[in-house]
């Protein structure tokens, strides 16, 4: 067989100019400056706002929605797609009775005159009617349905102005957590032709660039399931205007990805309300400081062992005192998370307005916690581990989501801790789907299980806490008080603290439930989960929250220096 | 022969769904309890609502059942983590594992197959085919994969490292693809490379072989007409095999590089209680697999004659 040298010539020229105009292409990341591209650790199913709960969502509508209300970097509530906060003292809160008698209060909000939908029509109190009719039809399928549930009435004088009933009082109504306008004009109609199945076909996710879904400064323009979101400025936006042309949302869930593709410069910054863990943001801050700017904020995830207190061993409070003592969570958080995280007292964050101050977190105290052990019958065997009168050993079986690698690190430290006071902890870990689908929520664990919560400022702990919210299967497995911990004083308290308007004699009711969490136990306290966040040295004005209004609600203030 | 295989391979479809369904339904946790932990504010009436709503209040198999008429309808559901027709969000899925894995599987096969048909008639050439399909067989595709990144984009800054490019033409989707498919064809080639030399080596030991070279022909020739042909048979059963694996996808080079695909999708589906996308996946890889062995089965009549009488 004879070659063809002159044609294999041409083409393997042809092929090499062809990789060399590919390596010379300009690199995806060097976007001029109009553009701004974030890189996100999850990805979002629904652009809904009211169906389902994710963090990813929130984060890309706090660029292309305004809720009613929210909370600023303060930790204080605020308007946002209102005039004026509601409270009593500026009559937007009035307290009445309901037509059966019950005490029930009646609050108003006036829209802001200026806000807009993409399609240039106002939002009015029709959109906030039309958001209160969807939630109230509980067949449509909205979440948390206890809001609308308790709004039994909807009124208005006006176009912008919108007034609920509520058959209860409560401290937080002005704030109306998760009540905000939905375009009427679009969604009603298909919300009327088939209410069951809304949540499938709501223009949100059936026709997400159309304008007319989003009033805040931004509006997606393209959507890449499972990959990314493009926004592009709102037209039809009268605020503050945002620097940026375009924001562009990249969802890479893998972390050592989204680190590489930082560094290449394929994404500008990484969102700390859902980008890298702890320990990998700090670890990259060693290495990059001069090329980006690292921030960390304490936010709303509050990390804690939950306790069976049914296991007797774990009913025993000086057990569970003993165990709280014998970890020395300040060397923790300094060996593995660089001090960014504060060392818990109990779940109120440190930024939340009802903190009790004077309750320190319990120190680590290797003694304290062996007289307690000893006091409660639990004295050293051969081995080091303890034992009861009947000869039992001191074992507790200890679980985590496993694939966390910075939680099942922890684990093993505690593992050692617990050791050196003579308790065994047997670790058997569960993958999340496993250990939060069943063994939490139907309460399977017998020991200690370490995960987190995510709270807001000054949420009434009533679905952890109250006894009423021990899951069972009579109650569908509904509710959050896994450790099954029960004490009527408590339980009392959770009903007092929403219904007490004046924010001054909340105070010592917060105060009282915070020393009962702290001497009772039912959880151990650990530490609240910083977020860090990543951005250029070229970028200013981000301020991370730390709550549940994700910092891209305020990108009207980023600015490029 | 097709007539009698398609029915086995319909009948198999229908099995392996019953099968799929009730594994992925007895796993623990179901969507709504997930729900109930993202959601404090959820309570028993709520959970009985949103449980019926999702006909999860259903038997398993009265589930399987809608699932399963529904398909036959043509609806293959709704997606419960995208929000959208399961559908809908299988395309970009699958254009994204074929585009990528068409492109390795290509590259793997003509590199693999060229540098096995150089150690068979290239004996000196043997041993450093070998240690290229050892090295390459041993490399991690994860290790291989971030290795190519902090060099080529981190490093050098030449390459994307990751994701998928939004508009610029053919030649910046070609960019974003060197890396992910250059990991994915290392990682394939070494197959290729052994079968080949092997199958080769043996072909070209055969009579008529030697009646070829007897009659003048020139080596290349023998290699080419006469020798790969044959020595190809068995490799019809690893790029069958491997036609599967254009459908599934390569989940570790898709995490790793941040590409939508057939693995991270049907992963993400299984762990996060999308049922109605899961099963759409599965029995999308197990059609393509059942019917890629077919072609292959009748590809290896066509080459080799005398399997046609097997059955």
């Amino acid at each position: 067989m004879q070659m063809a040298p002159t044609h294999t010539a041409s083409w393997g020229r042809r092929a090499l100019v062809a990789l060399l105009a590919l390596l010379a292409a300009p690199p995806a990341g060097a976007q001029p400056r109009d553009t701004l591209t974030i890189g996100i650790s999850q990805a979002t199913g629904t652009f809904h706002p009211n169906i389902e709960s994710m963090a990813a969502k929130s984060y890309i509508l706090g660029f292309a929605r305004r809720p009613l209300t929210g909370h600023g970097p303060d930790w204080l509530p605020l308007c946002l797609a209102c005039e004026t906060l509601p409270t009593i003292e500026n009559g937007g809160v009035v307290l009445e009775t309901t037509p059966d008698g019950k005490p029930g209060m009646r609050v108003t909000w006036r829209l802001r005159d200026d806000l807009r939908w993409g399609d240039g029509r106002p939002v009015t109190a029709e959109d906030m009617r039309f958001a209160w009719e969807a939630g109230r039809a509980f067949e449509t399928g909205f979440g948390g349905a206890e809001f609308y549930r308790s709004a039994y009435e909807f009124l208005s004088d006006g176009p912008r102005s919108v007034t609920l009933r509520f058959d209860k009082r409560s401290f937080d109504a002005g704030s109306a957590e998760g009540f905000e306008p939905l375009p009427a004009h679009i969604d009603r109609a298909i919300w009327e032709a088939d209410r069951r199945n809304y949540r499938s076909r709501t223009a949100y996710d059936t026709d997400t660039t159309n304008p007319g879904l989003w009033n805040g400064p931004y509006r997606v323009t393209a959507v890449q399931p499972g990959a990314g979101v493009t926004l592009e400025r709102n037209e039809a936006w009268a605020g503050p205007a945002p620097t940026f042309r375009r924001i562009n949302i990249r969802v890479v869930e893998n972390s050592a990805a989204l680190e590489a593709q930082l560094l290449a410069g394929q994404i500008d910054m990484v969102a700390g309300e859902l980008g890298f863990s702890l320990d990998q943001a700090i670890a990259l801050e060693r290495r990059a400081r001069n090329r980006f700017r690292f921030s960390y904020r304490p936010g709303l995830v509050w990390e804690h062992l939950d306790l069976r207190l049914d296991n007797p061993v774990l009913a025993d409070i000086r057990v569970r005192q003993a165990l709280m003592l014998a970890i020395d969570r300040p060397k923790i958080t300094a060996s593995l998370f660089d001090n960014r995280q504060p060392v818990a007292a109990t779940a109120i964050h440190p930024d939340d307005p009802m903190l009790d101050r004077s309750l320190a977190p319990w120190p680590f105290d290797p003694a304290r916690a062996s007289a307690l052990l000893e006091e409660a019958g639990w004295r050293p065997g051969p081995d080091g581990i303890r034992r009861n009168a009947e000869g039992a050993r001191l074992a507790i079986d200890l679980q985590t989501t496993a694939g966390n690698r910075s939680r099942e690190t922890v684990l093993q430290v505690i593992q050692g801790m617990w050791r050196a006071a003579g308790v065994e902890a047997r670790i058997a870990n569960q993958p999340p789907r496993v250990l939060f689908g069943e063994t939490l929520s139907q309460r399977r664990f017998q020991g200690a299980v370490l995960y987190a919560w995510i709270s807001s400022p000054e949420n009434v702990p009533r679905t952890t806490l109250h006894s009423d919210e021990i899951p069972t299967a009579e109650r569908n497995w509904s509710g959050q008080n896994y450790p099954g911990y029960r004490n009527p004083e408590m339980d009392a308290l959770l009903e007092a603290l929403p219904q007490e308007l004046d924010a001054a004699k909340r105070r010592p009711l917060w105060a009282r439930l915070q020393a009962m969490t702290h001497r009772d136990l039912p959880a151990i306290p650990l530490w609240h989960r910083a977020e860090p966040h990543v951005r250029p040295q070229w970028l200013d004005g981000v301020r991370p929250t730390g709550n549940m209004s994700p910092s891209s609600l305020w990108v009207t203030d980023w600015r490029v220096r | 022969m097709i007539a009698g295989r398609l029915p086995q391979i319909a009948i198999t479809l229908a099995l392996l769904s019953l099968v799929a369904y009730l594994a992925i339904g007895a796993m623990p946790g179901d969507p709504i309890s997930l729900a109930m932990m993202a959601d404090p504010r959820l309570g028993p009436a709520d959970v009985a609502r949103m449980r019926a709503l999702h006909g999860l209040d259903q038997p398993l198999l009265a589930r399987w059942w809608a699932w399963a008429t529904g398909v036959l309808r043509g609806e293959f559901g709704y997606s419960r983590l995208f929000a959208r027709p399961a559908a809908e969000v299988l395309w970009p899925a699958l254009r994204g594992s074929l585009v990528l894995l068409g492109a390795a599987l290509a590259l793997a096969a003509s590199l693999g197959v060229a540098a096995g048909m150089l150690a068979a008639l290239r004996p000196r050439w043997r041993g450093a085919v070998n240690a290229v399909a050892l090295l390459s067989q041993a490399l991690p595709a994860f290790w291989l994969g971030i290795l190519l990144i902090i060099l080529f984009a981190v490093t050098l800054g030449w390459l994307p490292a990751g994701g998928s490019p939004e508009g610029g033409g053919f030649a910046e989707a070609a960019r974003f693809l060197i890396l992910p498919v250059a990991t994915l064809a290392i990682a394939h080639l070494a197959a290729y490379a052994r079968h080949t030399a092997a199958s080769m080596a043996e072909v070209l030991q055969s009579p008529w072989i030697t009646a070829a070279r007897a009659r003048g022909n020139p080596e290349s020739r023998i290699a080419i007409r006469h020798a790969l042909p044959n020595a190809a048979v068995p490799l019809l059963s690893i790029l069958a095999l491997d036609a599967g694996s254009l459908v599934s996808g390569a989940l570790i080079t898709e995490t790793v590089f941040a590409r939508p695909g057939m693995g991270k999708l049907l992963t993400d589906a299984v762990m996060g209680n999308d049922n109605n996308l899961a099963l759409l996946a599965l029995m999308l890889v197990a059609a393509t697999t059942l019917l890629a062995t077919l072609a292959a089965d009748l590809a290896q009549r066509a080459l080799d004659p005398r399997l046609a009488g097997r059955d």
